[in-house]
């Protein structure tokens, strides 16, 4: 045998003992690219010390590549991901699939009770909880308060549709390039249809009645979109068919906005003076109503944590969990990058953490939360549960059309009575095919 | 006067050629603009063109927090893995459509081409079942079989018009001289094919470098190559077009090179079959 071939032999062996000295096991973990996100892949040394023998794989992808992804992984049982982001639209259609490990094993460290209850309830199904909320989020009335100081007004804690519209109009001035009302147009059940569904709510409309019947000819509906469209018609940004949250974010940024009502989670982007001119001229107010509706315009949302059923490292996956949406996880980040960079929105504790409240937007984001309930969303009665979308899988289908034709309505092709019509007819059309 | 007219032509043509070209860069040009621009200068109303603070924070960014040589590696791997594998099968299946037809030959080729009319994602659940019972999920092997399988009607149709070219007199030559068949392919119609097979070569490595469909929905983390490193620099809230310029940058970037140095070849093969 020859020196070198034995040399071989001996680091083969010691290889061999190093590897099973620790059994490593290695999940990986399919996400998006939203900062919060990203800000967890550069905490992972703590999880690292923590669990050496875990090794996570990280696999960012667009949100709805992510989604189609995961729901043909899932359903194929391919067993590509250990742990998958997901949303609130998922995890109560994946729960009732059978696709998704339910979160009820949790450590008594977890604490699993001081998830806030909207939360918990929308990431549930049939009172299980099937996903781990990373962070939350509602949508509120972001506005510049130099602005309307100017204009003469002052913002109600709770306003009204008819407020926000005078306020917008006072606002604009078109010639300086700033725009009382910026709001999504863009198409999409995740873009436009989340806002104009959530506004429709406040207005007393609702998607379906108790047996399935699409109400796009309600009257509620059309006061509803009509309003939407007057108002970016009065005082909407040009070309607002194509804006969605990133579009709004910069323009706000660049104090091009009066009003922007859109998702929580936006405050700490607008007071970041890195990123916004306008950081120190921004306030905060509940999502809008109509006069004499109890249901404000806000939607509810949160980036969860689902563990596919069928993972041969549950184990592991659940310990991926429980550390990156557990409390210990926010104090950390808090600690290395400050309170305003925690995931909000999904633990009843962080509320009540005196330094957590010296935050400005911290209270309206958590009013905006509670006021928001999934499981009874609109005046009517309906039997669908979810704000801004209805957790049916045939929803993000539907919505993605009528989306399409309200954005045309913004976009000045049709009227609202079209665009409600034709939302009407593919509705009634798509739910008759679904076996509806 | 016809001389006059001729020099005006020219230079009717070259502007032409020059704004057609150009027009069809621009895309890529901008991106790489981009890449250099900050989050809110890369989505600035009206757009900046030249006059930005440029910066490298973005490829900084980048990689940092992405492994791109991994990426990088997985695509040179599933790209140059599947073109050569695709070049062993069609190699042969060419020469034998082109030297020894038989009256069903024009029928077989045909039917290969159909096979790119289907939609890819018609064949996305069986491919996606196969390979998990045969443990390809996210594999390189896995891809270089698919991609090498898309690319295969492609590789064939370009090897056969080139083969189509060589005057089969040349080949009986040879075998009058007393080459048998392995001399034949090698010493007599390789050397003659090399340009053909060179430029089928090169547009197959791009063509497998760009596919997109097939590397985001059958990888994960392990053989990802660079068009998911691409696609995770989207964001639905955030801004990212600028993050996500340079890592197209970063993606096309070797690809961008490659296509440079070869474009005599790639250009000849291109228009070979069809100046007959």
């Amino acid at each position: 045998m020859s020196t070198s071939f034995r040399a071989l032999m001996g680091a083969c062996a010691v290889g061999a003992l190093a590897t099973s000295a620790i059994a490593e096991t290695t999940i990986t973990v399919a996400t998006v690219n939203n900062g919060d996100m990203i800000r967890m892949q550069s905490m992972m040394d703590d999880f690292n010390e923590k669990h050496p023998d875990i090794k996570v794989e990280w696999v960012t992808l667009e949100e709805n590549v992510l989604r189609q992804r995961v729901t043909q992984d899932i359903a194929t049982k391919g067993g590509q991901f250990d742990v998958m982001t997901i949303g609130m639209y998922e995890a109560p259609i994946w729960a009732a699939n059978g696709w998704l490990v339910p979160m009820d094993d949790l450590s008594a460290e977890y604490d699993i009770d001081d998830i806030l209850p909207a939360m918990r309830n929308g990431l549930s199904y049939e009172g299980t909880m099937y996903a781990a909320p990373f962070y939350g989020e509602s949508s509120m009335v972001f506005y510049r308060t130099d602005l309307l100081e100017e204009a003469g007004l002052e913002m109600p804690a709770e306003p009204t549709w008819e407020f926000i519209r005078e306020a917008a109009v006072a606002m604009t001035d078109k010639d300086n390039e700033i725009y009382g009302a910026c709001l999504r147009g863009k198409a999409g059940w995740g873009d436009n249809m989340a806002f104009i569904t959530s506004m429709a709510n406040s207005f007393g409309a609702r998607w379906f009645d108790e047996n399935w019947q699409a109400q796009f000819d309600s009257p509620e509906w059309k006061e509803a979109l009509t309003f939407y469209l007057d108002l970016m018609e009065e005082a909407g940004p040009p070309g607002a068919s194509g804006n969605s949250f990133n579009e709004n974010l910069t323009l706000f940024n660049q104090g091009k906005c009066g009003m922007w009502i859109d998702a929580t989670v936006a405050a700490s982007k607008l007071t970041d003076p890195n990123e916004s001119v306008v950081a120190d001229k921004v306030g905060y107010a509940l999502a809008p109503h109509k006069d004499g509706v109890s249901k404000n315009g806000n939607w509810l949302w949160a980036w969860a944590l689902g563990i596919p059923a069928g993972t041969q490292n549950e184990e592991a996956a659940k310990t991926f969990v429980e550390w990156a949406t557990g409390t210990g996880y926010i104090e950390m980040v808090a600690d290395k990058q400050g309170w305003a960079n925690v995931p909000p929105g999904t633990r009843t504790s962080l509320y009540e953490n005196p330094e957590y409240q010296k935050i400005p937007f911290a209270q309206v984001t958590l009013d905006s939360i509670n006021s928001a309930d999934p499981n009874n969303p609109t005046v009517d009665p309906v039997p669908y549960v979810g704000v801004q979308f209805a957790a049916i899988p045939e929803f993000a289908g539907i919505a993605g059309q009528v989306g399409q034709e309200f954005s045309a309505a913004v976009a000045g092709q049709q009227t609202a009575e079209e665009a409600l019509e034709k939302a009407q007819d593919i509705t009634s059309e798509e739910m008759e095919a679904a076996g509806y | 006067m016809a001389r006059a007219v001729t020099q005006k032509r020219k230079i009717i043509n070259t502007a032409a050629a020059w704004a057609v070209g150009l027009l069809i860069f621009f895309p890529i040009l901008w991106t790489i603009l981009t890449s250099f621009k900050t989050e809110a200068t890369a989505v600035a109303d009206p757009p900046v063109f030249l006059a930005f603070d440029w910066t490298l924070a973005n490829y900084h960014d980048v990689l940092e927090r992405s492994n791109y040589a991994r990426f990088l590696w997985n695509s040179i791997f599933i790209a140059g893995g599947s073109t050569i594998l695709g070049l062993i099968v069609g190699i042969p299946a060419a020469w034998s459509m082109a030297f020894v037809p038989s009256n069903k030959t024009k029928d077989i080729l045909l039917w290969m081409l159909s096979t790119k009319m289907l939609p890819a994602v018609g064949v996305l659940y069986p491919i996606y079942l196969i390979f998990i019972k045969l443990g390809l999920l996210d594999s390189r092997t896995g891809l270089i079989i698919v991609l090498m399988l898309m690319n295969l009607p492609i590789i064939v149709w370009m090897l056969y018009t080139y083969f189509k070219e060589i005057p089969g007199e040349i080949l009986e030559a040879g075998r009058m001289d007393g080459a048998g068949l392995k001399d034949e392919i090698l010493f007599i119609l390789t050397p003659m094919a090399v340009p053909g097979i060179a430029s089928t070569m090169l547009l197959n490595f791009i063509l497998a470098w760009n596919e997109a469909f097939w590397t985001l929905n059958l990888t994960a983390a392990k053989a990802a190559p660079l068009t998911a490193f691409i696609a995770s620099y989207s964001s639905p809230e955030g801004l990212f077009f600028a993050k996500l310029s340079a890592a197209s940058t970063m993606a096309i970037a070797p690809i961008l090179i490659l296509g440079w140095f070869s474009q005599k070849q790639l250009v000849s093969g291109l228009t070979f079959g069809a100046v007959k």
